[in-house]
């Protein structure tokens, strides 16, 4: 693997300073930095083949158009998916999943059918499905999750029964960092012909995911999650789905043929990719997992499970310090509070530290609410994140400790 | 005081201080002069919406010139909290409807505030103007 400061110097923004501090960037959650590829893949296009994507005749509508259908390629290679026709490119995880519960409802919900989500999901996985829900009149069950923030799995085969169509879970908490038993939940669900759905926004940037094998029905992820540029995102689904469901938007690519009494949807997947795409970056996203694979999607995980071991280590020396989420598999996310201290007092002086987290609920209310406090301070971490990182913080909670002490 | 010089106290008492960790020192400070707020108020009712931490805020009008309580879950806040009461405070509903709030900016705390911890302050700075406008019209 390479060099932890060649890797550093592959994303200009590590090197910046904020309040003249050494930035020490734990946001990744939120969103990650992105490499100089990344930002040259992008420059590239508007600099040299910038032209609408699938309409042109024209030399730079062509060259634009094969870039995107080759970033389509990486995608679905990538995720190891059948067939590049179960790769859609949408906004990200939120557009993903949205797209689906609309289509997917109109398709297969009727009144008195069953959607099971878990309590670690955010909220992108939850407010799509109670819309959803409440047009077609159908129900929401939720798998409780346990103290150490693990969903239930036992209590997640009993809400399973004949009513179910589908099981949509998180691959990993954001809020707390839990990664799910995605192979049982998996396998229970399809021996009664439920198709379930992975939001792999927490998920898909930490380490190897093969959909061949994992076999879940629906994967959607983030572009900006996993290095790539903000506003693009994937939607894969089986294409025996894919080619039942109706489109989610109608507009200009997406049609067969278009008359005011009937239009006829285009194959897949344009059918789903109405109107001009974010081209620019989905190539982008295509550049981002390039260099993803070039560090080695295990290198990463192995790399991540380091550092979560020492900050765990770390952080749970510090007394008063409470961590939550305590499973035996979690992605290099950790949340904690601080005992007497608001997490928003704790968020603001680490920036002014130099140090970036996330504070509040996370997009993750019911986790919040299963935990009864109101929010926690969460330090996300990834592969370019360093031990001095680690210690930087330490040290920053023990001064925060002494200032509001 | 006029409203303006509270503002410009403030806005001095801030410029001794150029690392932003001495200033937080100095809100951290301030809050604990807050004038706090009665538990019973502590309720739904005065709950100001818009802010990352709690903050509740409760006028008292005496005919003349409106004074506030508050509290708020965070200490920071708190000590924002207490800076805006010590300007918007013991003055007349025409007063507070009129104040132009120049020391947020002057202090520095808008532009280190993101725009949601800003639009906190800003819930707060408007909810006082709307208790003052409600007690002018009763008035009227
Ligand atoms: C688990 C999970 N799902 C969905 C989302 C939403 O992603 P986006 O805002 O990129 O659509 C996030 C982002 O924080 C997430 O962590």
């Amino acid at each position: 693997m390479k060099e932890i400061d060649e890797i550093r110097a592959d994303f200009p923004i590590l090197s910046r300073k904020v309040y003249g501090k050494p930035l020490v960037y734990f946001d990744n959650g939120a969103t990650t930095q992105k490499p100089n590829c990344v930002l040259d893949a992008v420059d590239e296009v508007y600099k040299s083949y910038n032209g609408n994507i699938h309409r042109g005749v024209h030399f730079l509508s062509d060259m634009s158009s094969e870039a995107y259908e080759n970033a389509r390629e990486k995608v679905r290679s990538f995720i190891n998916a059948d067939k590049r026709e179960e790769v859609v490119f949408t906004s990200g995880t939120t557009g993903s999943i949205n797209g689906i519960a609309f289509s997917f409802g109109e398709r297969y919900i009727k009144a008195g059918d069953e959607i099971i989500l878990s309590r670690l999901e955010h909220h992108a996985n939850i407010v799509p499905w109670q819309m959803m829900c409440e047009r077609r009149g159908a129900v929401l069950l939720v798998i409780p999750i346990n103290d150490n923030g693990e969903v239930m799995l036992d209590e997640y085969y009993k809400l399973l029964s004949s009513r179910t169509r589908l099981v949509s879970v998180t691959q990993a908490s954001n809020a707390l960092g839990t990664v799910l038993p995605l192979k049982e939940i998996i396998t229970a669900a399809h021996s009664i012909n439920v198709p379930v759905l992975i939001d792999g926004a927490q998920g898909i940037q930490h380490g190897i995911v093969d959909l061949k094998e994992m076999d879940c029905d629906f994967y959607v992820f983030s572009g900006h999650k996993i290095y790539g540029p903000a506003g693009i995102g994937v939607l894969y689904g089986k294409e025996k789905w894919l080619s039942e469901m109706p489109p989610f938007q109608g507009g200009g690519d997406m049609v067969d043929k278009v008359t005011f009494e009937k239009t006829t949807y285009n194959e897949l997947p344009f059918k789903f990719e109405a109107g001009t795409m974010n081209y620019p970056a989905a190539i982008g996203l295509a550049s981002a997992l390039d260099y993803v694979s070039s560090i080695g999607r295990e290198n990463i995980a192995t790399r991540e499970k380091e550092l979560l071991i020492y900050a765990t280590g770390r952080l749970s020396t510090i007394k008063g310090l409470i961590i939550y989420g305590n499973s035996e598999k979690k992605i290099s996310t950790i949340s904690f509070h601080i005992k007497d201290i608001h997490q928003y007092d704790t968020g603001m002086i680490l920036d002014k530290m130099g140090i970036a987290v996330r504070t509040g609920t996370h997009c993750a209310q019911p986790v919040m609410d299963r935990f009864g406090i109101d929010g926690t301070v969460r330090a996300s971490l990834c592969f370019y994140n360093t031990k001095d990182e680690i210690d930087t913080l330490a040290d920053g909670i023990e001064k925060v400790k002494s200032m509001f002490a | 005081m006029t409203i303006k010089e509270v503002q410009d106290n403030i806005i001095e008492e801030f410029s001794l201080f150029d690392d932003w960790m001495d200033k937080y020192n100095l809100l951290i400070d301030l809050g604990k002069d807050l004038p706090v707020i009665d538990p019973k108020y502590k309720v739904k009712d005065f709950l100001i919406e818009g802010c990352q931490s709690k903050v509740w805020l409760h006028p008292v009008y005496d005919g003349k010139l409106i004074s506030f309580t508050a509290d708020s879950d965070a200490i920071i806040t708190r000590g924002i909290v207490a800076l805006l009461i010590k300007v918007m405070t013991n003055r007349s509903p025409d007063e507070i409807i009129a104040t132009d709030l120049y020391f947020i900016d002057k202090i520095g705390l808008r532009q280190n505030l993101s725009p949601t911890r800003s639009n906190g302050l800003l819930s707060m700075v408007r909810q006082m103007k709307l208790y003052a406008m409600a007690f002018n019209a009763k008035n009227k």
